[in-house]
């Protein structure tokens, strides 16, 4: 893309680079932790024990996982358009609330085979509904979406709790909860699937939406790179104005990355309502939205990136909760922490190395030829 | 009649204090989008600055202290900005979400490691704290009507760093339109090359406004945690920051007019606050998530080009590269 990308070959451009940036988040993280008091390799250990030493634990982090692929895949659909969606947050909110209300409505009637179907086009739609409408303001009356997409994931917030406190609130209860759906609506869990087939693992939240999750990678993958919206997504995020004479128009193409941006960060809704919390609540989205941000600057805006940078995330995650018990000074709040360095590294701060390294590059290239030449002189 | 005037007046009292920290992260943004650098990081700027002084208020027990460690640890975080979007030329709004982030999470860990409060720290005696002042003969004409009433609740009986945010406005004003700095603020902020041409540094101004930024929101910060409150709770910006993001917007990026729309989402809130519950003629009982949500749906509105136009710097957002 930049005219110095030629002096360094591919694999030190994308893989080198983005793993050094990363390294500077985590050994930024490891100092944090060395000031409150803490051994971060000790920390280590115990967080990548705590996400993948039991079944319980790979359970947990997988489920945290589903939610930072569809975040993650959400973001980097409307990063390939030269948008900035952060609104996801607010897309995921409302995506459950499609699919709560739908199950609201049929739980009852419908079999397993409808209501997950229904539950998919239910979060699609109303995500890729809260996204519409910025998108349509950037489109057609240049408002900035950087600014919109924030002011939407308030408006969401707020809208949810008007309907939960006084709306869709199960009657003779205090908290702000929907009624629990019928049990046959549920999407079965993983440790339920896999007993169908005599295979017994400890109860986790994870379910049958991560197979969704590994889909849409594959959707999104087809969708970017081997179809002409995609085609044209990419063209009008890298050069609006050849797009203009490619024949593209810019305005439809910013409200369709953004709606399929907010059809994909929807599936949170799914993926915690149908398949984990069984009833619409406050807060299930809370963060996901933004950490979708960290993921797909991580995987570089592609499906395979994203999934290791959602394992990434999700070891974070769980990792983090355990942590706290056996450290009680690194909680939750520590995965923030690196989340928030790993944006700062791996995107804002993401050129800052690059010359540096095209220089020490420079300099082995030179010093291995030279050698080279004097062998052969 | 009485019952009334006594709620107006609490109402516009807890308006202006309501106001107060937003008026000050509002005209941070305004420094920092003027120069072309978009701040998303107000919200992360306060917060940081919130806790900083509520730490260095309880083990120091002075208020000043406070003041000025969270005024430091506001300009740090606005340089780290600086560093990634003025000379690394990062995304600036990847670098704000970076920032709010890093604090949401810095705040409680550390919180949790110094004081094992569960990421709050310990509450403030009055000595650590901005108290109210009372101005002079409040007392004595408190019970003058209407008049009386104005003068001891509306202007006196507010702490100082409430004074110094609405009288940021009028300074703001001066430097943004009466200065050299501000002149050359504004231009870096529509036209960046021809600054650049009249052998002015980019780079210099955009750290400078950045430091004014970082300046103006670490007061922000410690009004909520050593005025407002007395001490940090967890995450208590509370979107405060983009709601001044928002009225800067909604002010069109003007001093003044920024400091008006402050002062109606304050009104928003304290109204919010007191019509909890309370059936009102002719409309019923109006949702108070309706109104706290009311300034995020204006400003879209406005964005949207339905009341007036809101223009941003031309510049904003877009790093300067020089010779291209």
């Amino acid at each position: 893309m930049s005219a110095s990308s030629g002096n360094i070959p591919r694999w030190v451009d994308v893989g080198l680079i983005p793993l050094i940036n990363i390294l500077m988040a985590f050994f930024v993280s490891g100092l944090i932790i060395l000031l409150i008091g803490e051994d971060p390799i000790e920390a280590v250990g115990i967080l990548l024990y705590g996400a993948w030493g039991t079944d319980y634990g790979i359970g947990y982090t997988l489920y945290y996982t589903t939610n930072f692929v569809f975040t993650g895949l959400a973001v980097a659909v409307a990063f390939h358009a030269g948008l900035f969606n952060i609104g996801g947050e607010g897309q995921a909110y409302i995506g459950g609330l499609g699919v709560g209300l739908m199950l609201l409505a049929f739980d009852n009637s419908l079999p397993l085979i409808l209501i997950v179907p229904i539950s998919i086009m239910a979060s699609a739609l109303f995500g890729a509904a809260w996204a519409y409408i910025p998108a349509y303001l950037q489109a057609y009356r240049g408002s900035h979406i950087v600014i919109t997409t924030i002011m939407f994931n308030f408006i969401a917030s707020a809208l949810m709790v008007y309907l939960l406190v006084n709306v869709l609130i199960q009657p003779g209860q205090m908290s702000p909860q929907s009624r629990e759906f019928a049990e046959t609506s549920w999407l079965p869990f993983m440790h339920e699937a896999l007993a169908w087939f005599g295979i017994s693992i400890t109860r986790s939240p994870l379910n049958l939406s991560i197979f969704w999750a590994l889909i849409c990678c594959a959707l999104v993958w087809a969708f970017i790179w081997r179809t002409r919206w995609g085609y044209e997504i990419r063209t009008v995020g890298f050069n609006e104005t050849a797009a203009v004479y490619a024949g593209i128009n810019p305005k439809k193409i910013i409200i369709l990355a953004m709606c399929v941006s907010g059809g994909l960060a929807g599936f949170v809704g799914l993926n915690e309502i149908l398949g984990v919390h069984h009833r619409l609540l406050l807060n299930f989205q809370l963060g996901y939205g933004f950490a979708g941000i960290a993921v797909a600057l991580m995987g570089r805006n592609h499906p395979i990136g994203i999934i290791f940078a959602s394992l990434l995330f999700g070891t974070l995650y769980q990792g983090g909760a355990e942590l706290s018990f056996d450290m009680p000074k690194v909680t939750r709040e520590m995965v923030e922490v690196v989340q928030g360095l790993v944006i700062l590294f791996s995107g804002a701060l993401a050129l800052m190395i690059k010359p540096t390294v095209e220089r020490i590059y420079a300099v082995i290239t030179a010093v291995t030829s030279g050698r080279r030449s004097a062998v052969e002189g | 009649m009485d019952e009334f005037f006594i709620l107006v007046v609490s109402t516009l009292d807890a308006t202006i204090r309501v106001a107060a920290p937003l008026v000050l992260a509002a005209l941070a943004g305004l420094y920092a989008e003027r120069s072309g650098v978009i701040d998303i990081g107000l919200e992360g700027k306060m917060l940081a600055a919130a806790f900083a002084a509520a730490a260095a208020s309880f083990v120091m027990d002075s208020a000043w202290a406070g003041l000025l460690a969270g005024v430091s640890i506001s300009v740090i975080l606005a340089l780290i900005h600086g560093f990634a979007c003025i000379t690394h030329k990062g995304n600036q709004v990847v670098s704000g979400v970076a920032i709010n982030i890093l604090v949401a999470g810095l705040t409680v860990t550390l919180g949790i490691a110094w004081f094992a409060q569960g990421g709050q720290t310990p509450s403030l005696t009055n000595d650590a704290r901005f108290s109210p002042l009372i101005w002079p003969g409040a007392q004595a004409v408190k019970d003058v009507p209407f008049i009386g009433g104005l003068y001891t609740e509306i202007i006196s009986g507010h702490n100082l760093l409430a004074y110094v945010a609405y009288l940021a406005v009028p300074l703001t004003w001066w430097v943004v339109y009466r200065t050299r700095f501000g002149l050359r603020l504004r231009a870096v902020g529509e036209n960046p090359a021809a600054v650049d041409t009249a052998g002015i540094s980019v780079t210099a101004l955009r750290y400078q406004a950045m430091i004014c930024c970082g300046f103006l929101c670490g007061i922000a910060g410690t009004y909520l945690s050593t005025a407002q409150n007395a001490g940090f709770v967890k995450n208590m910006t509370a979107g405060q920051g983009f709601i001044a993001l928002a009225a800067m917007i909604f002010g069109k990026w003007k001093p003044v007019p920024a400091m008006m729309a402050c002062l109606l989402f304050g009104f928003l809130d304290a109204v919010a606050n007191r019509i909890q519950g309370v059936s009102m003629p002719l409309v019923g009982e109006i949702p108070v998530q309706l109104i706290q949500a009311l300034p995020y749906i204006l400003t879209v509105i406005l964005l949207a080009g339905f009341i007036g136009k809101a223009v941003a710097p031309k510049a904003s957002g877009i790093p300067y590269v020089k010779e291209r």
